[in-house]
């Protein structure tokens, strides 16, 4: 805090400086909570002041075929997605981090690329080289594109766990006799779990948020709950993406809950284990 | 005694660590594979066959082949030879009863429009009727007279090739000159410098600002007691874990002219006419921002989480003002993190697409609308493509010098 | 096209087995999405569902040629009816995307308007895109597109769909070309340039639309005081309790048409549900729900007198407006909309 002998110049600073903050962090939440009170107005356009207070908007997203097939589309995607993106980046982190062999820098670059190619090019490559295969208007087709956009953080995530994880306790777990496979299932994996985990939301989250490569890969069967948001926002923005909004922002607070738990447990493997 | 160092079974120690080595290597490399597989097949070779496609010129080799074989021999002064005419009139029947007409008139349409028309309806004439001693080509130039002008079958003799640099020319506002040169298209036709351009410095705004706004925020959070700057945390990650859509959304309710801005602002007196901040760059650069703020700010809390406030102090106890103390002491340290962030925001930006397609008009569309404008909407995938290469070329050697600089694996993920 | 240079790769045919169409399939039938969508839900989709018992799927679309010309070439067909507009159609009859109509099972060719009986596709509705206002902002009714540009006597945003078609021929008359010469003044480069010319006057004051439910939001909210616009989209507005008016001179209009993309599985089935979209009475209801002009000349009829004079097709409307030029688009279409495309972003 700031000490009383602080001069003007300082006291100045201080208060611009967490107006300048408060003001930023205002900017970050605002937008959420702008959009959650306009779900439960009963007015047919997204317009303040709300007047009269109703759930039809509720009854028009759960009552509607579109926007429930998208959800329940949004839910056969990004778990399948993210389960595959949690086995496969597990595995290849596991790898990469257990030994050095030449290229390894260059083959990790390649891994996290999908996080940076724009994905536009992901929508089109994968749109023009699956369409022949069968593979677009597909539930797979989405699904496997999905899975490359979510498995860097699958990745990362198990990585960075590793990076943190005593190499010793594997040999402490064999000298004391146990079998590798034991060793992996007793230390290892409890130990990577909250990396595997956590990489596991953000690969749902992406997911979960795709549009891009959805406009292009899927058909209207497929559409996704983000996609229909997409089409709804362009075409009519009525109240009812308030409340597919409201429904999102539930989700994501969800997601963040999971997430700090997880660290928080992580935190105290690590230090009950070094202690 | 100089005997080699020897394991319990009597083999060379050092043989047995190699071989342990490699074991481990092959192990560690099977690990890897089914995922190094899986993106190969469903990323690497489709975005491959994406930049193959900028390049790839099939229609008039396919399905004008006898033409394009006899027109290789064109000397390219005049009218080609009555062979070529014949030629194209063999092909253009076989094209009619193959139903690939349109294939041919679509890909020599983009060179000259009109050729879509002319080939269709010579197409529709066929098979010619040659009298003995007659002309092929009189029958051409009297069914229309554009197959007496050179320039049409400069077109067809230039496209006689697999490949072709027209797309890849066109995404940089050049067109072929006849001696196969490049050269600036004429001004009016002129577009996508002035787009990529307008995709660099836009993503350089939005990366500016982002930092801008983000470094002292960061600063605030890792100085705080932790039960504070946790709580103060969740506003930051709750928007981050938010979907992209729904903050779009509200940008809009926000933003448009009768949103909450305007009407704040107009019922405050503080404006008269309400202002133009969505379907603008304003919003654009709104949206964005508060999109890619938490990619600056976690990073950088995390730098600056790892900085011991010791540094400072003992600073500022030598006599150091605060804000020399500062940027003398503190700041040197977070630039390699807070530049990594930047570095991250600048490339995410680059690709950037359902933003500015839903909260700009045309003048904020970047590269990728134009990849999209161009799949969906005129089926001219060549030119995709070639946009998608060029972007692809920008963002990869980007992300090169990221990971150059900051590897890859050290990617944060708040 | 396409299958010649993507190579086949083995390992994903495997894939492909797990991918084959999804479930045994409903129709799936795409259009245009909005109020137009919902009018045909009610009007068609309901009815056809009651009548036959074959379910329905629907789906929208912005009228992208490029979802339909992969799954024509790839021959993994999952769209079975799709809503194009007219040079669309024709060039999409063309290239071989769309199976050619049996018209023997939709009814009697001369019931219908003309442009609506084509080789390979029904017409649905006849529509017109228009200048709309609204009057509760706009003291003075604008009476022409020369009145569009006038930004002094209407100051205000005007908006337009960013696209070449039809804001070209706009952009022409209110330079002074008379309807009946539009395309003629069009189809030399001076004309086109010309049009351009008069775009560009316009352009800052421009606010661009792309899909048909955005200018009624836009006239609504007040974002623009004139809005070219689908006159259908305007009259649901109006309906709402809108203050929206249609000025019907220099507008352009055409007609829907349903196609089936070729080697969709379900052929019969979608040729069942044209012959039923084509009967008088689900016209009528599909023309009394949103304002678009009936095909079907026996369901002139059978809408009601107060509805019939908003429609597209009401003879004072057509006075002076100018149909599309499908052969101008087919034959133009790309080059003056990548053009477009290019002086939009400058």
């Amino acid at each position: 805090m700031l000490p009383n002998y602080a001069s003007p110049i300082e006291r100045i600073w201080f208060w611009t400086f967490r107006i300048l903050c408060v003001s930023v962090l205002i900017f970050l939440v605002s937008p959420l909570l702008v959009i959650i009170p306009l779900s439960f107005s009963d007015n047919t356009f997204l317009l303040y002041p709300i007047e009269n207070f109703s759930l039809r908007w509720y009854q028009e997203f759960f009552g509607n075929e579109v926007w429930l097939n998208s959800l329940k589309n949004s839910f056969i995607v990004a778990p399948a997605a993210t389960l595959l993106a949690m086995v496969l980046g597990s595995l290849a982190a596991v790898g990469l981090s257990s030994s050095n062999f030449p290229g390894k820098a260059l083959l990790m670059s390649i891994l996290i690329s999908p996080m940076v190619v724009p994905v536009v090019i992901v929508g089109v490559g994968s749109y023009l080289f699956f369409a022949p295969l069968g593979l677009t208007n597909s539930y797979l087709g989405l699904i496997l594109v999905h899975t490359a956009l979510g498995v860097p953080f699958v990745v990362i995530t198990v990585s960075a766990t590793l990076g943190n994880f005593n190499v010793n306790l594997i040999k402490a777990s064999a000298n004391l006799g146990a079998n590798p496979l034991t060793t992996y299932r007793r230390i290892v994996f409890p130990l990577i779990a909250p990396g595997v985990i956590s990489g596991g939301l953000f690969a749902f989250a992406t997911s979960f948020d795709e549009v891009v490569v959805t406009l292009f890969l899927a058909g209207p069967e497929q559409s996704t709950l983000p996609r229909q948001m997409f089409g709804g926002i362009k075409e009519n923005i009525s109240p009812a993406i308030a409340a597919a909004a409201t429904v999102l922002i539930l989700f994501s607070i969800a997601l963040l809950l999971t997430l700090e738990w997880l660290r928080g447990r992580a935190e105290k493997m690590r230090t009950a284990v070094e202690h | 005694m100089n005997a080699p160092l020897t394991a319990a079974d009597g083999e060379s120690l050092k043989v047995k660590l190699a071989r342990e080595r490699r074991n481990k290597q092959l192990k560690a490399i099977a690990l890897v594979a089914p995922l190094a597989l899986f993106l190969l097949l469903t990323f690497l070779v489709p975005i491959a066959m994406l930049l193959k496609r900028s390049v790839d010129n099939p229609e008039v080799i396919t399905y004008l082949p006898q033409t394009s074989a006899e027109i290789a021999s064109w000397d390219r002064r005049g009218l080609p030879s009555e062979a070529v005419f014949a030629a194209m009139a063999r092909d253009l029947t076989v094209a009619k009863e193959q139903k690939t007409v349109s294939e041919i008139s679509k890909r020599l349409n983009m060179d000259i429009s009109g050729f879509r028309s002319l080939i269709q309806r010579s197409a529709r004439k066929m098979p010619l009727e040659v009298a003995a001693g007659e002309s092929v080509r009189d029958q051409f130039i009297a069914m229309d007279e554009r197959w007496g002008d050179p320039d049409h079958w400069h077109v067809i003799a230039k496209n006689a090739k697999s490949w072709t640099p027209y797309y890849l020319y066109s995404s940089l506002d050049l067109r072929e000159t006849k001696a196969g040169t490049p050269e600036l298209a004429p001004e009016e036709e002129r577009a996508f410098l002035s787009i990529f351009g307008r995709t660099l410095w836009m993503s350089m705004w939005i990366t500016l600002i982002s930092v801008l706004l983000g470094y002292p925020i960061a600063y605030w959070l890792a100085n705080l007691p932790a039960r504070k700057s946790n709580l103060l945390m969740i506003l930051v990650l709750l928007p981050f874990w938010t979907s992209v859509l729904v903050r779009v959304a509200s940008w809009i309710v926000l933003l448009q002219q009768e949103g909450l801005i305007n009407s704040a602002l107009m019922g405050l007196g503080i404006i008269g006419e309400p202002l133009q901040l969505a379907f603008n760059r304003t919003g654009v650069y709104i949206a964005m921002v508060h999109i890619l703020l938490p990619f600056v700010i976690l990073p950088a809390y995390s730098v600056m989480k790892s900085i011991p406030p010791t540094y400072m102090r003992a600073a500022i106890s030598l006599g150091d003002h605060p804000f020399a103390a500062f940027w003398k002491i503190y700041f040197p340290q977070t630039v390699a993190g807070v530049a990594a962030g930047a570095l991250l925001v600048f490339i995410m930006c680059m690709g950037y697409y359902i933003t500015p397609a839903l909260l700009g008009g045309p003048q904020e569309q970047m590269v990728s609308y134009y990849v999209a404008f161009y799949t969906n909407v005129t089926i001219n995938w060549g030119m995709a493509a070639a946009l998608g290469s060029l972007l692809l070329v920008a963002t990869m050697t980007l992300y090169a010098v990221y990971s150059k600089l900051v590897g890859a694996n050290k990617l944060s993920l708040g | 096209m396409t299958k010649k240079y993507l190579p086949r790769v083995a390992v994903l045919s495997v894939a492909m087995a797990l991918a084959a169409p999804a479930m045994a399939k409903d129709l799936t039938v795409i259009s245009f999405g909005g109020a137009n969508k919902d009018a045909q839900v009610a009007a068609y989709y309901q009815t056809f569902e009651k009548a036959t018992g074959h379910k329905i799927t629907a789906g929208d679309y912005n009228g992208e040629m490029a979802k339909i010309k992969a799954m024509v070439d790839t021959k993994k067909v999952s769209w079975d009816l799709v809503e194009v507009e007219s040079p669309e159609l024709l060039r999409g009859c063309e290239e071989g995307m769309f199976e050619k109509i049996n018209w023997a099972k939709v009814g009697n060719k001369a019931d219908f308007v003309k442009p609506a009986v084509t080789e390979c596709g029904v017409g649905m509705f006849v529509w017109s895109t228009a200048m709309a206002y609204n009057a509760d902002k706009l003291k003075v009714a604008p009476k022409s597109w020369a009145d569009f540009w006038d930004v002094k006597k209407f100051p205000g945003k005007r908006g337009l769909r960013k696209g070449a078609k039809y804001t070209l021929e706009f952009a022409i008359q209110a330079d002074g070309v008379k309807p009946a010469d539009v395309y003629k003044v069009l189809s030399t480069k001076a004309g086109v340039d010309r049009a351009f010319k008069k775009l560009d006057q316009l352009k800052p004051n421009i606010q661009w639309w792309e899909a048909g439910a955005q200018p009624p939001q836009f006239l609504a909210s007040g974002d623009v005081v004139m809005s070219s616009a689908y006159n259908g989209r305007i009259d649901t507005a109006q309906k709402e309790g809108k203050n929206l008016k249609v000025v019907w001179a220099g507008s352009v209009y055409d007609v829907d048409s349903w196609a089936i993309p070729k080697g969709s599985p379900k052929l019969k089935e979608a040729m069942e549900f044209i012959a039923h979209a084509s009967k008088p009475e689900y016209q009528a209801i599909y023309s009394s729900k949103i304002a678009y002009g009936p095909t079907n000349t026996k369901a002139v009829q059978k809408v009601d007198p107060k509805s019939a004079t908003n429609l597209p097709t009401w003879p004072a409307n057509l006075r002076s407006a100018l149909p599309l030029d499908v052969n101008f688009w087919v034959e133009n279409g790309e080059e003056l909309e990548e053009r477009f495309n290019a002086w939009a972003a400058r």
